[in-house]
């Protein structure tokens, strides 16, 4: 997540949500996010909340932050029942970061469990962690896949060293393929995020990651172009002109050079940056976040959505583990969106979704535009015709545009 | 040393051989209001003690409440010898573009203080101004103010000025404002070498107007110089440019506080108010005379304020129209020289075109509507006017590009200036090479000192009234000034240059230029476009044209890439928040046939960076 946190009304300390969080909650999925604060090195790209080993103490640290976020867990379940949400099985768990992999394999284990203790779990559920090629063994993984994970995801990002090396990566190219293999042997799906458009890639450096990373037959591939945030030091770097700045006809280029070669290896797009196998490999967490179902996120920083209510957590683990510990809500602000503002979200996350948009979510200033997206090439005109709009390879990359064009009011 | 004055003489009942009117000719930071308030003080119209907390916080509150804070004309006492005298400080506006109402000012006047800083030397404008003066037959007291600074050179700037208007450096006064020093001695002086008025008390009333000020509370009060006869309250008056009568509702002079008076005699200057609402009733340069006994002949002198340079002044919302009409109409009541009429560009939507007497005018009337009235404006490229003929011998008078005629053209004739330039004399090269690219035909050139010089050349005024100015200082290293004043009409070689987005002229963008220039504007504004205009969904070419030729081209290539990658870990507000803010920027963009246009782009395309930071030091 953001190191910015966005600006919201005040939460209360003992968490309880409005009572819209309970209005249909039955009928909506429940999943679970878990924030890893950590991270061995901070990379110059990331802008994410997260700290190297030494920079925190106390109920922060790493030996110390799988208990803290145990206790969330627990009172997360509280505050639920408390807002007179019904419970539900958890249907997706997902641990990012940092890198949740820098903790003990046992540590992520014991939140999971401790998870499942609070709301059950459903048959079938889809447990996830990212990782970092570095930070896996033949052991964690069979560690991961007793406590019940059914997904790792790697941070490969790029195959070739000097990318790498800009982005801050650690890893070695060649531990890609060992690790995946390692995944498979524990018996868990095995996701490969990448990431073009850093300084200095060529389109033929990014050809080689996709075809390497397509080589070890992954169930799923995300591919994210870089964003350069303030504040982090590739962005200090690209003022100072010490790597070359950001170029969007690259991105687009390597875009639908990503979409052609993963297509062509038999995954299918189901998200702006997210390709599948299969429909069921899709991640389903992160489906969640587009189609406005419910999870918690637990952990310094984390968002979380109930019923068109948003909130998150204060930002510093030790402002985190103080606030936990002194038995109050760790969220730091929220938002209770109205009517309106839960229909534009809706338009503005479906849209990104190979499933679509139902067109009659629109107004009519707003389905009015649809013909004009057809004839400019960014509308699917089969779908569009059965009342479904999907973007075309060229609307996934105007995405946002089409959004502002389909919400004119 | 002069004591301050036992009785000041009574108003209406002057003997014009004690009143002495001046006024001070200086350039903006020479410290002539400094001078001016320590005057007020020397002269005990105005107590030391309360200087700072009476006076000065007056005009704070005045400034609050929107009326008049300048003394047009302060009436102050002053003895030499045992006698009182009356003596009127006039005020003259210190910029070229009101050169008119200095000229009134100073015709109101039988001398002038040319004040200088010590440190500085003449600027060009107070050498028009003190050329001025010398026309008008006033009688010059030189004064080096500023002696205090340690930069003060008063051995060479004395010299300089005794050079100009001849005479010994060692006769050239020398004060501080800021200590006082000097400045009883300025006052003997102004009483001894300016000559008393002179008019005929038995003539029907004869007053020149010199300025004509509009307060919300007691309308237009209009400042007068009495030349013959007398004006008295309560009878009726007559402006002769206009044949208008009012009555004289009240008559007095300021000290500094506004006194009513039992009238006006000969030689004497106060000010008037008939409960006129608008300025243009109550001209500066118009004679005012009685109604049952009316002169036979007007003052002389007497000019209408002509605007030379017009822009085209739109509101960024199109909302706000009204209120831009409204402001120009209140501007307008205190602002004689101010024109206007509506426009329609179909790029900016609704807006005025505003004549002005300069780019100072245009530039403070901007912002005055952007700072009192809260507006965001665009204001097109400034133009001069030009008088087109075409070939079937009809003529045509072009204020805006857009009017310029499409038929075969005869003939184009422009506006010329004659400027005065004055520079050290090592940047003598660099103002020839401006002058000359911008049209210019050099004058004449005259040394003031051994290292100060005074350049003339005459050129066209739509050479000037872009960046002249600024590129002129950044060239003499902030040391020149320039004045001018306009000198006639040329026929030149002009051409109307278009500019087209996607094949759609963009009347903002259009520009009346010389043949040789056409082209290098035209690739400067493409050029400019292609950087401010975002990439579109669609490629769209900008192309510059005279006529049907294309004289420059670019394009903007169409967006490839518009979509963030990622939601941050389940951050949608923030996503939302992006969305909305991108929502808000297309409601401000203007759409020019399907192309979307961000205001700034017009702001920025009509704004050179030298004229911003202009904006930035006035």
């Amino acid at each position: 997540m953001p190191s910015v946190l966005p600006l919201g009304d005040p939460a209360p300390s003992d968490g309880l949500l409005p009572a819209q969080a309970a209005d249909g909650a039955a009928a909506r999925a429940f999943g679970l996010y878990v924030h890893i604060p950590f991270c061995a090195v901070r990379c110059g790209y990331c802008d994410f909340n997260t700290y190297t080993a030494t920079e925190l103490g106390g109920g922060a640290s790493q030996d110390a932050y799988a208990g803290t976020a145990v206790s969330e867990v627990v009172l997360a379940a509280q505050v639920l029942q408390r807002s007179g949400v019904p419970a539900r099985k958890l249907s997706t768990v997902f641990f990012g970061g940092g890198t949740p992999t820098l903790l003990p394999a046992a540590d992520l284990a014991m939140i999971l469990r401790a998870s499942i203790d609070q709301w059950g779990i459903e048959a079938g559920a889809e447990v996830t962690t990212e990782a970092n090629p570095d930070s896996v063994t033949p052991e964690s993984l069979a560690i991961l896949k007793e406590a019940g994970f059914t997904r790792i995801s790697f941070g490969m990002q790029s195959a070739v060293p000097h990318v790498l090396k800009v982005l801050d990566r650690t890893h070695t190219p060649s531990r890609v393929p060992q690790v995946v293999q390692w995944a498979r042997e524990a018996g868990l799906a095995v996701s490969l995020d990448l990431i073009y458009g850093t300084p200095g890639e060529s389109l033929a450096d990014w050809r080689y990651s996709l075809e390497t990373a397509l080589s070890y037959e992954p169930d799923h591939i995300s591919a994210y172009a870089l964003i350069v945030e303030d504040g982090t030091k590739l962005a200090a770097q690209m003022r100072r002109g010490e790597v070359p700045g950001i170029d969007d006809d690259d991105h687009a280029d390597k875009y639908e050079l990503a979409d052609e070669l993963i297509t062509e290896a038999g995954l299918g797009w189901y998200e702006v940056s997210n390709w599948a196998r299969t429909p069921e490999q899709a991640c389903r967490h992160n489906l969640a976040y587009w189609r406005g179902d419910d999870w918690w996120g637990i952990g310094p920083g984390a968002h979380s959505h109930v019923g068109g209510v948003r909130w998150w957590n204060v930002k510093h683990p030790a402002a985190y583990a103080n606030r936990l510990s002194q038995g109050h809500s760790p969220a730091a602000g929220r938002e209770t969106l109205d009517s309106d503002t839960r229909r534009l979200e809706r338009v503005m996350l479906e849209a990104r979704l190979q499933s679509g948009l139902e067109v009659s979510t629109l107004s009519a200033l707003g389905r009015h535009e649809v013909a004009g997206l057809i004839a400019d090439g960014l509308v699917e005109p089969a779908a569009a015709f059965h009342g479904r709009l999907v973007l075309t390879l060229k609307g996934r990359l105007l995405a946002d545009a089409v959004v502002r064009r389909i919400l004119p009011d | 040393m002069s004591p301050m004055a036992r009785t000041a003489p009574v108003p209406a009942a002057t003997d014009p051989a004690i009143i002495r009117n001046f006024c001070i000719i200086a350039h903006i930071d020479h410290g002539k209001s400094t001078l001016a308030d320590r005057m007020l003080q020397s002269t005990g119209v105005v107590q030391a003690r309360d200087m700072k907390a009476q006076y000065l916080d007056r005009m704070d509150i005045e400034r609050e409440r929107g009326i008049t804070i300048k003394s047009q004309a302060v009436r102050m006492p002053w003895e030499v010898d045992g006698v009182s005298y009356a003596l009127n400080m006039i005020d003259t506006p210190g910029h070229v573009d009101f050169t008119y109402e200095v000229s009134r000012s100073l015709a109101a006047c039988e001398g002038a203080i040319l004040l200088v800083d010590a440190a500085q030397g003449i600027e060009a404008q107070t050498l028009a101004n003190l050329y001025l003066a010398m026309e008008n037959n006033l009688t010059i007291i030189p004064v080096l103010n500023k002696i205090d600074l340690p930069a003060a050179q008063p051995e060479k700037y004395a010299a300089e000025l005794a050079n100009l208007i001849g005479g010994d450096p060692e006769d050239v006064l020398r004060v501080s404002g800021k200590t006082g020093a000097g400045v009883e001695a300025l006052l003997d002086k102004i009483v001894r070498d300016l000559p008393a008025p002179k008019g005929d008390p038995d003539a029907p009333a004869r007053a020149m107007i010199f300025d004509s000020v509009y307060d919300t509370y007691r309308g237009v009060v209009t400042y007068v110089r009495v030349v013959d006869g007398m004006l008295h309250p309560r009878e009726r008056i007559q402006m002769m440019s206009t044949r208008a009568s009012h009555e004289l509702l009240e008559i007095g002079v300021s000290s500094p506080e506004p006194t009513p008076s039992k009238g006006l005699g000969v030689g004497e200057v106060g000010y008037l108010i008939t409960g006129v609402k608008d300025v243009r009733q109550s001209k500066v340069g118009d004679t005012v005379t009685n109604l049952a006994k009316p002169a036979a002949t007007s003052l002389p002198g007497y000019a209408d304020a002509k605007p030379m340079v017009f822009s085209g002044l739109y509101p960024l919302d199109g909302a706000d129209y009204p209120v831009l009409r409204d402001a120009l109409e209140k501007l307008m009541l205190n602002d004689a020289a101010l024109v206007y009429e509506p426009e329609t560009s179909a790029a900016l939507g609704f807006g005025f075109r505003v004549g002005f007497l300069g780019l100072l005018h245009l530039e403070i009337t901007r912002e005055r509507l952007e700072r009192e009235y809260n507006l965001a404006l665009i204001s097109t490229a400034p133009n001069v006017e030009y008088e087109v003929t075409l070939e079937d011998k009809k003529v045509v008078q072009v204020t805006n590009p857009s009017e310029y005629p499409t038929g075969k053209v005869a003939e184009v004739r422009e506006p010329m200036v004659s400027a005065t330039i004055l520079a050290p004399n090592e940047f003598v090269g660099a103002i020839m090479e401006l002058c000359q690219a911008r049209r210019g035909v050099l004058g004449g050139m005259d040394y003031l000192s051994e290292d100060r010089v005074e350049i003339r050349y005459r050129l066209p005024l739509a050479e000037i009234v872009f960046d002249f100015f600024d590129i002129l200082k950044s060239k003499t290293r902030g040391y020149g000034s320039l004045d001018w004043k306009a000198d006639g009409e040329q026929a030149a070689d002009l051409v109307k240059v278009d500019i087209m987005l996607q094949g759609e002229q963009v009347d903002a963008f259009s520009a009346i230029t010389h043949k040789d220039k056409a082209y290098a504007y035209g690739v400067m504004m493409t050029g400019k476009l292609r950087e401010l205009i975002p990439r579109q969904q669609f490629e769209v070419p900008i192309q510059a044209a005279i006529g049907s030729r294309i004289i420059a081209r670019e394009s903007i290539r169409a967006i490839r890439k518009d979509v963030l990658a990622k939601c941050y870990g389940g951050d949608i507000s923030r996503k939302r928040k992006l969305l909305e803010k991108q929502k808000e920027g297309k409601k401000r963009m203007k759409m020019v046939g399907t192309v979307e246009v961000p205001q700034e782009a017009f702001i920025a395309a009509l704004t050179t960076d030298e004229s911003k930071d202009k904006a930035k030091k006035k």
